[in-house]
């Protein structure tokens, strides 16, 4: 009876954003991406820009991120979405723009169009998907492979003598003068969920400003390529992502940069 | 009011063309023998002019990347590079192809493989033509002969790209991208004001998203796709094909060449006319759609077809596609940037016509 | 003391990743015996103690969860 009364139009206080669409995501059960995309897409309805925003979403397990957000958007080449947005934001500066990005993307094969983006300042926002891993390929060695986690082309686990260390390419973009707002968040529990939502929004708004390329990190896990169990996954990267990609702001506007990456939360 | 008649390099004359066609943005890597262009743009004050935006990517992949973006939104975006970059072009034109979006390439070409030289070539035929990037696509591909078309050929080029949501290259080569012509200009065109249906703008409230990508999964969309991207290339070949073609009425011999090879075959065909020779000459203006009509009416009337080319022979095998055995066809070709001369081009001409008499049924 | 909050679960399509269940302070929720038509087993709620914080909501990967709260 009481339960009856609770759920009534007037009491509803959470349900899915009309910023997504009703289609069912694809993604393994468990996986970061389609929470990520659902705190960009309240993002995105929180600021009421859903008919002003135009995104990119490159190959990845994410490049069908246009079945899921509700918002104009191209499909680029793996690594080209920084480009692709160029193109975009230079001749509709009035959009809102941003790319949507795995690491495998944006750390390995895009490096140079993720880097020369920040460097020029282009006015959008990279949302930059760190799990450690190439997921759609089925979990071979990312450029952000942590030192001795095993995948399918280091299964014996990354050597950092013959296979280079991570890359933390968060830290190295913030360098440039072209980023306004770097920070790296995760999704994976409600408060962390909220704190990306609001890194994500505030980066739209500093786009409105033409302050710069804002890039928000979000660690995440991948349960497939990871060969874990969602929960124990999330747990897993709490206990090894973490420290080695510590959560937190990186460059913030006024301030410049606040962390080097280096002290481990 | 006049129209204005410069005397202008090729490559500058496609930049003025450019900004005058109303194109929207331009991305460029520079590359000799083609860095002219984004020079030109670059101190042409194209942002006052007509807004045009124009940026120097940090590469030629970026570059076309970077067109993929800005033509996905409906604008007209313009890439130029020549072979090595355009070679790096190719990931991104086989994008632009698979998610059918316009856009302008032009391939100043110079002499490959690799790094190579330089100097002129056409030695990059097979890549524009043939595909070059990966899956079942076709550009349309426009070989400028003089200056006076590198300009005539922008605006062309975008006009069909949008006609048909299709790539187009303007395959010129460093003879004509460095030399110097006058060149009437065309009026300043608006640049668009209406956004194509198809565009990424921002999801109208209520409407739809619009998507642009080349992904299907299915492989039964994917063959639909492929099928759909078939007919429109025969839409292609039953409407754009153009040539020109030089006394072939009474030709019992027939050059075939494209850009500049084809203003010296002309000088070749004049040298042989004045032996007794009666050679012609057909220029393919369109490389894709290529005219394979008229050289097939041609060869039920001349001895032979010679192509010129300054490649290894890349052409000759469109040519003899087209004959289909109805008549010999032979390549003369001067590579690695070295130009053929009307005399050496009359020789072979006068060797080959020995063989095909001989050939002759009696 | 009666329930300020419930929640909405479409059970048809939750992966059963069982993220959600960490994410509520009152143990809320349980997995089910039975799986739905994917093969997936579900959320179910096992009390009436929710308080509609909508933190399993947050963090279900599929945005299988509506969220009612009284005000
Ligand atoms: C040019 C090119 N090289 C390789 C691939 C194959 N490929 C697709 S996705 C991918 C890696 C994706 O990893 P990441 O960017 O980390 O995204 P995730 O799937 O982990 O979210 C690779 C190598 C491709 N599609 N294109
Ligand atoms: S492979 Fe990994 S990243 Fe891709 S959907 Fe599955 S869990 Fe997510
Ligand atoms: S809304 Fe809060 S209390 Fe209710 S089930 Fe979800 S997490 Fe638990
Ligand atoms: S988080 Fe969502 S998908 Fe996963 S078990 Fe809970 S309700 Fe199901
Ligand atoms: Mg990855």
């Amino acid at each position: 009876m009481a339960e009856q009364s609770i759920i009534s139009p007037e009491n509803l206080v959470y349900k899915k954003t009309g910023v997504m669409t009703d289609r069912e995501l694809h993604y393994c059960p468990g996986c970061g991406h389609g929470t990520a995309h659902r705190m960009l897409a309240e993002a995105i309805d929180e600021l009421g820009i859903q008919s002003e925003t135009i995104g990119v979403a490159p190959v990845g397990c994410s490049v069908l991120a246009y079945y899921y957000l509700n918002v104009d958007m191209q499909e680029a080449a793996h690594g080209r979405a920084p480009a692709v947005a160029t193109g975009i934001k230079r001749v509709l500066p009035e959009k809102y723009v941003f790319t949507y990005q795995g690491d495998g993307d944006l750390a390995a094969i895009g490096t140079a169009e993720t880097i020369h983006a920040c460097n020029r300042g282009e006015n959008f926002l990279i949302v930059f998907i760190n799990n450690g891993i190439y997921g759609m390929t089925g979990g071979q060695m990312a450029p952000t492979t942590l030192p001795g986690m095993k995948s399918s082309t280091c299964p014996l686990g990354r050597d950092v003598l013959t296979m280079g260390n991570p890359l933390k390419i968060t830290e190295l973009v913030a360098q440039l003068p072209g980023t306004y707002y770097v920070t790296r968040q995760s999704v994976h529990t409600p408060g962390n969920a909220r704190k990306a939502r609001r890194a994500m929004k505030k980066a739209l708004e500093y786009q409105k400003e033409n302050k710069g390329t804002c890039v928000v990190e979000v660690v995440s896990n991948c349960p497939s390529g990871w060969k874990m169990n969602p929960v124990e996954s999330n747990k897993w990267m709490e206990e090894n992502m973490f420290p080695f990609y510590p959560l937190g702001d990186i460059k913030v506007p006024g301030k410049g940069l606040v962390s080097d990456g280096k002290n481990g939360s | 009011m006049k129209k204005e008649i410069r005397l202008m390099k090729g490559n500058e004359a496609m930049a003025e063309a450019a900004i005058l066609a109303g194109v929207d943005a331009y991305f460029g890597y520079p590359i000799t023998p083609q860095s002219e262009i984004i020079e030109y743009l670059m101190s042409a004050n194209t942002a006052e002019r007509t807004g045009m935006q124009v940026l120097q990517a940090e590469s030629e992949i970026a570059a076309i990347n970077m067109v993929y973006g800005a033509a996905g939104c409906g604008k007209r975006a313009l890439t130029s590079s020549s072979s090595p970059g355009i070679s790096l072009k190719m990931e991104g034109i086989s994008y632009l192809a698979g998610a059918e979006l316009p856009c302008v390439i032009v391939n100043v070409v110079r002499a490959g493989p690799g790094l190579a030289t330089i100097q002129p070539s056409q030695s990059d035929y097979f890549q524009a033509v043939k595909g070059g990037g990966h899956g079942d696509y076709k550009l349309i591909v426009l070989a400028p002969s003089t200056v006076q078309e590198s300009v005539d050929f922008i605006r062309l080029s975008f006009d069909l790209a949008f006609k048909y949501r299709n790539p187009v290259m303007i395959l010129s080569d460093g003879i004509i991208g460095q030399m110097m012509e006058k060149v009437e200009l065309f009026e300043q065109q608006p640049r668009l004001s209406e956004p194509p249906e198809w565009a990424t703008r921002g999801k109208k409230p209520g409407a739809k998203s619009t998507v642009i990508t080349s992904l299907h999964l299915e492989s039964e969309d994917m063959e639909q796709v492929n099928l759909r991207l078939q007919a429109k290339y025969r839409e292609v070949e039953k409407h754009e094909v153009r040539f020109e073609l030089f006394r072939c009425e009474d030709a019992e011999v027939l050059f075939v060449a494209f850009g500049s090879s084809a203003r010296i075959a002309r000088k070749a065909m004049d040298l042989a006319r004045s032996k007794g020779i009666r050679a012609g000459l057909l220029r393919p203006i369109t490389l894709f759609p290529f005219p394979v009509e008229e050289i097939r009416r041609l060869a039920g009337q001349v001895s032979g077809m010679l192509t010129v080319e300054m490649n290894a022979g890349q052409m000759v095998e469109d040519v003899r596609l087209a004959v289909n055995g109805r008549t010999p066809v032979e390549h003369f070709g001067r590579f690695g940037g070295m130009i053929p001369g009307p005399d050496e081009i009359l020789e072979a001409l006068e060797t080959r016509l020995e063989e095909w008499h001989q050939k002759q049924p009696a | 003391m009666a329930a300020k909050g419930d929640i909405i679960i479409d059970i048809e399509r939750c992966k059963g990743c069982q993220v959600c269940l960490d994410a509520c302070p009152k143990d809320v929720l349980e997995m089910s015996r039975k799986v739905n038509s994917k093969g997936y087993q579900y959320t179910v709620k096992v009390n009436s103690d929710c308080t509609g914080c909508a933190n399993c909501a947050i963090v279900c990967p599929d945005a299988v969860i509506s969220v009612y709260r009284v005000k």
